[in-house]
């Protein structure tokens, strides 16, 4: 315990620029990655056929393979494909994290979505409400009731995840882990406190995410 | 009832993959006419219905309403459905939206009506259900057959020229149908297009102006509830009638 004490007073700074890496990377990964989701789950709902070939395909290759091995291809596999395409650490990997994070959460999307009743479609198209009005103001809002909780182990996932940006030596939590391993040669301390961090950033998140399905299922 | 033709369907087919449900049938219904259509399960009365409005695409045939071919390419659907409001046996109503919400979001949003006139309008018609101290509510304080009188309202408040009825009281306890019933007959009273697949073989006998016997896809036996309750013809008709009166 004294020794945690005394390796924050050194090292401090390092946790918590690692916190700040990782707070930063996951947000542009949870951002960009719903965001992008979102416009795949709906392009596999469209009704055109080769649309949706193109996003079984993209969403099979990702779930397919595995996460660290993607961050590979996004770090040297494409800037050998797209010479002109010049990105740093952080940026393939953030890069390649929100595109990994799109697939599974447009597949969450997709099924939220989904099991909204259909019957409930149907009266909106019975009053004449059109496609989009049918989509936004009928279906989205009850759908969410069903994603929000699958997206949230989605989000504390993505969370984790960015822990694999210190392969690359990105700054975060993993990283500052490692460095401040190797200057001090403690493993156990600088594991612990890395640890801490993230189990606090992800139960807040966990508790956040609990406290809105509770305010939108006050209505049911 | 008067000579106006709402709704025709010329030889109307529906496949669902190799069962065909609808077997060429053409029909007509006129302006303030309520039809009600009876018949064994699977006989196709919900199907037909349901391609009244296209919320099921017929495989063949053609469908009009009000002398427009909702069937035909480039017709905007949404628009025609406004003038064909429907209740549906499991209600439908949206359960995220207050009572009030439920009946204007349409008006509000596909009619550009403005709010306080859409809110105005559906008090209105919750006063002539009884439903006026639920505007507030929402639908999961509701019970069955207030649910399906907020339905109905719903459908109204978009000022239909007709109005489908798909079992609107089979799902509902017994005690409750009654409400539902008084609602749809005073509805029927009032000159509205009606057009009813029901099971209450009372509401068809009294109600309506003309009954259609559904049964294998085809609509076997059609008359005044006179004629076909007091002396039906086609023995599928008198068969069903023995097990259901």
């Amino acid at each position: 315990m004294s020794d945690i004490i005394k390796i924050l007073e050194v090292y401090g700074m390092v946790f918590l620029q690692g916190l700040g890496g990782t707070l930063w990377v996951s947000f542009i990964t949870v951002l960009l990655g719903t965001l992008l989701g979102t416009v795949i789950a709906l392009m596999k709902m469209s009704k055109i056929r080769p649309l949706q070939w193109i996003v079984d395909i993209y969403v099979e290759v990702i779930r397919g393979t595995p996460v660290l091995l993607q961050l590979y291809f996004f770090w040297l596999g494409l800037p050998r494909l797209f010479p002109m395409l010049t990105l740093d650490e952080t940026e393939s990997v953030v890069l390649a994290l929100i595109f990994n994070a799109s697939a599974y959460i447009a597949e969450v999307i997709r099924a939220g979505i989904q099991a909204v009743d259909p019957g409930q479609t149907e009266a909106a198209k019975s009053l004449g409400m059109s496609d989009a009005h049918t989509m936004t103001r009928i279906v989205l809002p009850q759908a969410v009731k069903n994603i929000l909780p699958a997206l949230g182990n989605e989000f504390i996932t993505m969370i984790k995840q960015t822990s694999l940006a210190s392969v690359f030596f990105v700054n975060e939590l993993t990283t500052s882990f490692k460095v401040v391993q190797s200057a001090t040669f403690l493993v156990i301390q600088p594991l612990v406190i890395s640890g801490m961090i993230y189990l606090v950033l992800n139960w807040s998140l966990s508790r956040l995410i609990r406290l809105l399905e509770r305010r939108l299922r006050s209505n049911d | 009832m008067t000579d106006r033709v709402l709704i025709r369907v010329e030889h109307l087919v529906k496949n669902f993959g190799k069962l065909q449900v609808l077997n060429d049938i053409t029909e007509e219904v006129r302006e303030g006419e309520v039809v009600s259509i009876i018949g064994p399960s699977g006989g196709g009365k919900s199907t037909f219905l349901r391609c009244l409005n296209l919320l099921e695409k017929p495989t063949s045939g053609r469908v009009f309403f009000d002398n427009v071919e909702i069937t035909g390419r480039k017709v905007d659907i949404d628009r025609h459905r406004q003038k064909m409001g429907m209740v549906f046996q499991h209600f439908n109503v949206f359960p995220h939206l207050s009572v009030m919400d439920n009946i204007t979001i349409a008006p509000i949003l596909e009619k550009k009506v403005p709010k306080a006139a859409a809110e105005e309008k559906a008090m209105a018609l919750l006063r002539q259900v009884g439903l006026q101290d639920k505007a507030g509510e929402f639908p999961g304080k509701l019970s069955g057959g207030q649910k399906q009188r907020l339905a109905i309202v719903r459908a109204l408040a978009m000022e239909p020229e007709v109005i489908l009825f798909d079992e609107p009281t089979s799902a509902l306890d017994p005690e409750m149908v009654k409400d539902v019933l008084d609602v749809m007959k005073s509805l029927a009273g009032s000159g509205m297009t009606t057009v009813v697949v029901t099971h209450e073989m009372g509401f068809a006998r009294e109600v309506s102006n003309r009954v259609l016997f559904m049964d294998g896809g085809t609509i076997a036996e059609q008359g005044t509830p006179e004629e076909l309750f007091g002396n039906p013809k086609n023995p599928r008709t008198i068969e069903f009638l023995s097990k259901v009166l």
